[in-house]
């Protein structure tokens, strides 16, 4: 429509296409109702392509600069305005080309000033004195001749204001869009596909916990929640149903007593398209509709018509959280405003080719889904509705037989009634899956590759360099298990800060110190495992295994290794070693009293020797037999120079000294090697398991509980297993406030180290634990042995001199490592609890990997 | 980092004359500062009978990493753990030769200005190495010392007495007797210490062949094993492409599982040739895949596992394959790839038919719609059998390309092959090898399930007891109208949420 209003309305995202002569004053209507980033102009563009605003030559490059700043602009969702003369019918072409593009609506503003007003307003500047009075001529003529086409271009509002008061009056009011409901937030009872199920739907709305209100005949209403809740319609309201005109009087009422939001199903549109007179198919059930319908008098069928004719495609509920539409709505359409969103909303996307029973081949759009905003919608009938990828179907085939399904927001409880009976026989029968297929697809290369940032919620924004997930696709693609197996990877951990005692480089000293100074009075020191990581997914049985993370083969849960590969090539001891867990956490009851059919555990598999042979013979054996070999020899040559006279007595004890290191550091990686394991569910001899974590269980994020309670736990499941094949943490809690408590701590740890442990890990007691300043406190940090540390710096990094060289260590780069892994590591732990897409899971778990694989100091 | 080199003499032929033929004094213990530590040079023993002299390196191993070229992260140049704890500072190696070359720089040379007529002379020598690393042991440790006269002894050293089971180290303890100039003697230890030690870790001079050809001067030309001494000693500069990014992530994740790094970083085959033997199979292999891309007309088509790009190489050489598409989830064989493909060189138009991508068939990817043929060959057989769904889907389900066709080894030819042992596969990364009954139903099945029908057909010799040595399958997608029986992949669905 046409106003002559000097108040404006535009949609608050929409382009803004100002029309007007040159000096019509289109800058300055634009700089008065716009925000400077708002606005686009050509000459703007001009003088960016050509450093000269006025440089006709330069417009077809200034107009593509122009063009696609509008159109990234439009991409994020932000109103934007075209401060360019658009004159000309194919300049507008083009906007309102990348206003749909951008399925946003396309607004005409026309300054329609006469000309003389515009020639003094050009001949008071400077730049545009020259410019020809014809060219304003053209410019009017132009506009003239483009005023009565404007609406049939495709601007979906056109503003003409006439002379320079109207133009100097106007004021702009930014309209909220139909769809933006953002500000309601509930809670909602969304409700799936009814086709005319009044009974069903009666039921299920009283189930929900509605008060129904009939009138005199006793027909229902109105519904309303005694505790204000709103029910949210997804359409297909009516057809093929025994009442869908029952149906449609109760959501009318609801509707419009403000108990209820409706959107449009395909069936709404097609039954107002009949109901406005224009021809359409009477079928799919429609047939039906239109016989019940007979019996309603003339004002119903106004009503009807009204109410469908008012429908609005989609909303966005709770904060941009929610989403309902009939079919489906890919994020990018999420709150626009096109003829395709629309089409989108109440049809879906097809892929262009039927199927045996002549129906459309729907396009799986929720595979693709990455949106943040949870979407629930209809259409597609399918036994059960199921979760995929943070999208919904409530269609449950209610008309079919099958069960009439309401989606409770923000608690995501599915509630269903069943049908009376089958109400109509389904053209095809309904598929075994949620639309879009099982989650057993592959996940997309787009949700790992590249430079990524993912959000947690323990550590903000966390960045993943693009070479860093190179190196990881590699991997997790070649050598990782089964992603939806995988669901958490261990961060790395930074040593203590370094140790001026002398003889050590490590001690935990330091440790205590660092914790106390960022104020976490208690922690506990847990006894090192030497051998290698393992994260155990143990599963109650196989089939639990299988339902829930696709193991297949009725192997109850996997074991895997710190970056993600299976930590044995022998089901058979996978078994063996889960079995024994299972029969842990079975004895202590865990399964009861966390709920749980599943667990994810962190534990160290000894000996280290059994996974790490190959680097054991390559590297630290090796170096050991070199040395075991070469000092005889060098000391007796030396010792009978001495002999001889030669001058040679501090060579010699220097050589002496090596040789007792090269003993000191074979003794060392000694300790951690034993012979162990055999291939089969039965070759678990000599193999120990300490688990020292309780990650996850099925809603819970374990990770967060005190380290006390989760080791007591642990100690539960070591009893019950008899410790055949698991072992227990020892550890120690200090207050690192109190001296004689840290001095305990100390000694607790030369004696460990003594007798040859690692060392300890040094852990706030609450593990999840903020610092002064709410900043994120080390989840941990390592102490370790003087003699274990002589496998990482080699056999004579104890020397006085090469102390002091090693004591340079940069641990800043370890620590925001270790941080930033931790952070991605618990994200993911809380995304698998909470139960959201695969994808989010897999996204936080590749991350940790990623981060691997970031150049460190190794030694740390 | 110790040897020792004895002569025995008499009163005319003074054993001490080694003194003057390494140009140092048998009564004092010298020290000489070298690029990796201190080389002491002493005589255990200095008589007119017998004359021992020792050389002893010191190696810095602190320095030895700092030296490395990176600042602040990682520091080394190539930041894996090795570099910290390795047998530098015990072994004999590479070092200890780069040592003698300066410390006996005259010696080696064959000078000696106080007593120039000894250094023609062949005396009798014994030379012991205690801790000399030895890839190909003691064997070739004769094989090497041997034809230049030289009694060889040399036992293997055990790699930890404790541990009995781990066998032998890579060392063995030499001990070389024999009669030689001491300038041809330090030349071949010049040389075989690296030739032997064979480490990765080592720089080369630029002028190593020049060095090669000198040192080897009067020995190696005849030498049997002259070829494997060339390659081993001048190979040891292709060492330094480890210091490559991809590779050092790929050594960082490795270490983070305590694996050798080249459990992880094994997509590009450090020998020359990646192919199986008898070569002309992996020619016939391409040449059947050629022809079947040819056969089904397709001009746009995915190399999908394109390692170092020999195929692409083939494709691009037919101009009726317009658009090219390599893909490959390592960045190392990609680099390789485009490497040899020579992209650097390629003219754009050229380059317009080519891509090279990093991507992984673990994952769907929207960049490989829309293609008419997709290659698979020698691929499925790297891929753990549980994740092959993966693959499947993303082919057949999401890329969904009208022909694929997949090559991979027939296991029931592996008896042919004679040098390869029973039950042994033919690539150490492959994961399974398949009999033709299990490539077929494995196909037929993926072909039922996303709509296509499939067709086999041999790659070299059909030997009519155990067929081909590889088979190779051609799936063509069914027509648009006669829509596939889509049952979704087998695989159950996790619950995202627990229904109430």
């Amino acid at each position: 429509m046409t106003t002559n209003a000097t108040t404006l309305a535009v949609p608050d995202l929409c382009l803004v296409v100002l029309v007007g002569a040159t000096g019509s004053g289109k800058s300055t209507f634009a700089a008065r109702h716009f925000k400077p980033t708002e606005t686009i102009s050509s000459d703007f563009c001009r003088g960016l392509v050509s450093d000269d605003e006025n440089d006709q030559s330069a417009s077809k490059e200034a107009f593509e600069v122009l063009h696609y700043i509008v159109g990234k602009r439009l991409e994020a969702g932000r109103l934007t305005v075209v401060d360019a003369t658009n004159v000309q019918p194919e300049a507008r072409k083009q906007l309102v080309h990348i206003a749909r593009e951008h399925d946003v609506l396309p607004v005409a503003v026309v300054l329609d000033v006469p000309e003389d007003v515009c020639a003094e307003r050009n001949a008071s500047r400077p730049d545009r004195a020259a410019l020809s009075r014809r060219v304003i001529q053209r410019h009017q003529r132009e506009l003239r001749r483009s005023l009565r086409h404007l609406e049939r271009e495709g601007f979906r509002k056109v503003h003409h204001l006439r002379g320079v008061a109207q133009v100097e009056s106007a004021e702009i009011v930014r309209e909220r869009r139909f769809n933006d409901l953002r500000h309601l937030t509930g809670p909602f009872d969304i409700v799936g596909d009814i086709h005319g199920c009044r009974s069903e739907l009666e039921s299920l709305l009283t189930r929900l916990g509605y008060a129904l209100q009939r009138d005199e005949a006793g027909r229902p209403v109105d519904a309303a929640h005694p505790e204000g809740r709103t029910a949210v319609f997804v359409g297909d309201l009516v057809d093929r149903g025994p009442d869908s005109p029952g149906v449609l009087r109760l959501v009318m009422g609801m509707v419009a007593a403000g108990h209820a939001l409706c959107v449009p199903g395909n069936h709404e549109n097609k039954l107002g398209r009949y109901l406005k007179g224009r021809q359409v198919n009477v079928a799919h059930g429609l047939a039906e509709t239109v016989e019940q319908l007979e019996r309603e008098d003339a004002a119903f069928h106004e009503k009807t018509r009204e109410f469908i004719d008012s429908l609005v495609s989609h909303y966005v509920l709770d904060g941009g959280a929610l989403v309902v539409c009939h079919a489906g709505l890919p994020e990018k359409y999420h709150g626009r405003t096109s003829g395709r969103v629309r089409s989108h909303a109440l049809y879906g996307d097809s892929t262009g080719e039927t199927d045996e029973f002549g129906l459309p081949v729907r396009y799986p759009w929720a595979e693709d889904y990455r949106g943040r905003a949870a979407v629930v919608y209809g259409h597609t009938p399918t036994p059960v509705a199921t979760w995929l990828n943070n999208t919904i179907c409530l269609d449950t085939g209610a008309v079919f037989g099958g069960k009439l399904t309401a989606l409770r927001w923000p608690e995501r409880e599915l509630v269903d009634v069943a049908a009376e009976q089958v109400w109509y026989e389904p053209a095809k029968p309904l598929v075994s899956e949620a639309p879009g297929g099982a989650e057993g697809r592959p996940l997309d290369l787009s949700d790992v590759t590249g430079r990524r940032v993912v959000e947690t919620r323990h550590l903000g924004n966390v960045a993943v360099k693009e070479e860093n997930a190179a190196a990881a696709l590699e991997v997790m693609s070649r050598f990782a298990s089964d992603p939806r197996q995988l669901v958490y990877l261990p961060p790395t951990m930074s040593p203590c800060a370094t140790s001026k005692e002398d003889g050590y480089l490590e001690h935990p000293k330091e440790a205590f110190a660092a914790y106390r100074a960022e104020g976490v009075a208690r922690v506990i020191c847990e006894e090192k495992h030497m051998g290698s990581r393992v994260v155990a997914l143990v599963c109650r049985d196989g089939e639990v295994a299988r339902e829930r993370f696709g193991v297949p083969d009725g192997v109850p849960g996997a074991l895997y290794t710190r970056t993600g590969r299976p930590f044995f090539d022998d089901a058979g001891l996978t078994r063996g070693v889960l079995h024994r867990l299972g029969l842990g956490i079975e004895g202590t009851g865990l399964w009861e009293q966390l709920d749980t059919d599943w667990l994810l555990l962190d534990a160290e598999l000894m000996p280290w020797s059994l996974k790490a042979a190959g680097l054991l013979r390559h590297q630290y054996a090796s170096v050991g037999a070199a040395a075991r070999t070469v000092f005889p020899g060098a000391l007796a040559a030396l010792e009978s120079a001495a002999a001889r006279g030669v001058e040679v007595s501090a060579l010699l004890d220097r050589q002496r000294e090596r040789a007792t290191d090269a003993a000191a550091f074979t003794e060392a990686y000694g300790r951690y090697c034993w012979p162990a394991g055999d291939r089969g569910e039965d070759g678990l001899d000599g193999i120990r398991l300490a688990p020292f974590q309780l990650l996850a269980a099925e809603g819970r994020n374990l990770a967060l509980l005190p380290h006390d309670e989760q080791l007591a736990m642990v100690d539960r499941m070591v009893g019950e297993e008899g410790g055949r094949l698991l072992a227990p943490t020892r550890r120690l809690v200090v207050d690192t406030g109190d001296e004689a408590s840290v001095a305990e701590g100390i000694r607790w740890w030369l004696e460990l180290t003594a007798a040859g442990g690692e060392g300890m890990v040094v852990k706030p007691l609450g593990a999840h634990v903020r610092g002064e300043g709410g900043k994120l406190v080390q989840p941990g940090v390592k102490c370790r042995g003087r003699e274990y540390l002589r496998i990482i710096y080699g056999p004579e990094y104890t020397r006085p001199e090469n102390l002091a060289k090693l004591r340079i260590r940069h641990l800043g780069h370890k620590r925001s490592l270790a941080l930033r892994e931790y952070a991605l590591g618990l994200e993911a732990l809380d995304r698998l609890a909470a139960g959201e897409p695969l994808w989010r899971v897999h996204e936080a778990v590749f991350g940790v990997l990623a981060l691997e694989s970031e150049p460190v100091d190794p030694r740390l | 980092m110790f040897l020792t080199i004895s002569t025995t003499g008499t009163s005319g032929r003074p054993a001490t004359d080694l003194g003057f033929l390494l140009h140092k004094h048998p009564d004092k213990a010298q020290q000489f500062s070298t690029s990796h530590g201190t080389a002491h040079v002493f005589y255990p023993e200095a008589g007119e009978e017998r004359c021992t002299a020792a050389l002893l390196l010191e190696v810095d191993p602190v320095a030895l990493i700092r030296r490395g070229k990176g600042k602040g992260r990682g520091g080394a140049p190539d930041s894996a753990l090795a570099q910290y704890v390795n047998d530098r500072p015990y072994a004999a190696s590479s070092l200890l030769a780069v040592a003698i070359g300066s410390v006996f720089s005259s010696a080696v040379k064959g000078q000696c200005t106080a007593r120039p007529e000894l250094t023609g002379e062949r005396r009798p020598l014994r030379i012991e190495v205690p801790a000399l690393p030895a890839r190909g042991g003691a064997e070739l440790v004769e094989r090497l010392f041997a034809p230049m006269g030289w009694a060889v002894t040399a036992e293997p050293v055990a790699l930890d007495e404790r541990f009995p089971e781990w066998g032998d180290s890579r060392y063995v303890s030499l001990v070389l007797e024999g009669e030689s100039t001491l300038r041809d003697a330090l030349r071949q230890l010049y040389v075989l210490l690296p030739v032997l030690d064979d480490a990765k870790h080592y720089w080369v001079a630029p002028d190593e062949v020049e060095k090669l050809l000198r040192f080897g001067e009067g020995w190696l030309e005849g030498h049997p094993e002259q070829r494997l001494i060339t390659n081993r000693y001048l190979a040891r500069r292709w060492g330094l492409t480890r210091d490559a990014l991809e590779r050092l992530a790929l050594a960082r994740l490795a270490e983070a599982d305590d694996t050798e790094a080249e459990q992880l970083d094994n997509a590009v085959d450090e020998q020359a040739d990646t192919e199986d033997k008898p070569v002309p199979l992996a020619v016939q292999r391409r040449e059947a895949i050629l022809g079947a891309l040819r056969a089904a007309k397709a001009a746009r088509v995915l190399d999908l596992g394109c390692g170092q790009g020999q195929l692409v190489g083939e494709l691009l050489k037919d101009q009726r394959f317009t658009e090219i598409v390599g893909l490959d989830v390592s960045m190392r064989a990609l680099k390789e790839a485009s490497r040899r493909l020579r992209l650097d060189r390629m003219t754009e138009r050229q380059l317009a038919r080519l891509q090279l991508l990093q991507g992984s068939l673990a994952y769907t990817d929207r960049r490989l719609t829309g293609y008419e043929a997709a290659v698979l060959s020698e691929v499925i057989e790297h891929v753990d059998p549980p994740r092959l769904p993966a693959l499947e889907y993303a082919v057949f389900g999401a890329a969904r390309p009208a022909t694929v066709v997949v090559t991979t080894p027939n296991v029931e030819y592996n008896v042919r092959w004679e040098t390869l042992p029973a039950g042994r596969v033919r690539h150490a990364d492959h994961r399974f090898e398949w009999t033709r009954e299990e490539f077929r139903a494995w196909a037929r099945t993926v072909g039922e399930r996303h709509g296509y029908d499939t067709e086999f057909m041999p790659v070299g010799p059909d030997d009519p007891e155990v067929g081909p040595p590889t088979q190779m399958a051609v799936f063509c997608k069914r027509d648009r109208n006669e829509p596939p029986k889509s049952e979704p992949p087998k695989h159950e669905t996790p619950k995202e949420v627990k229904a109430a």
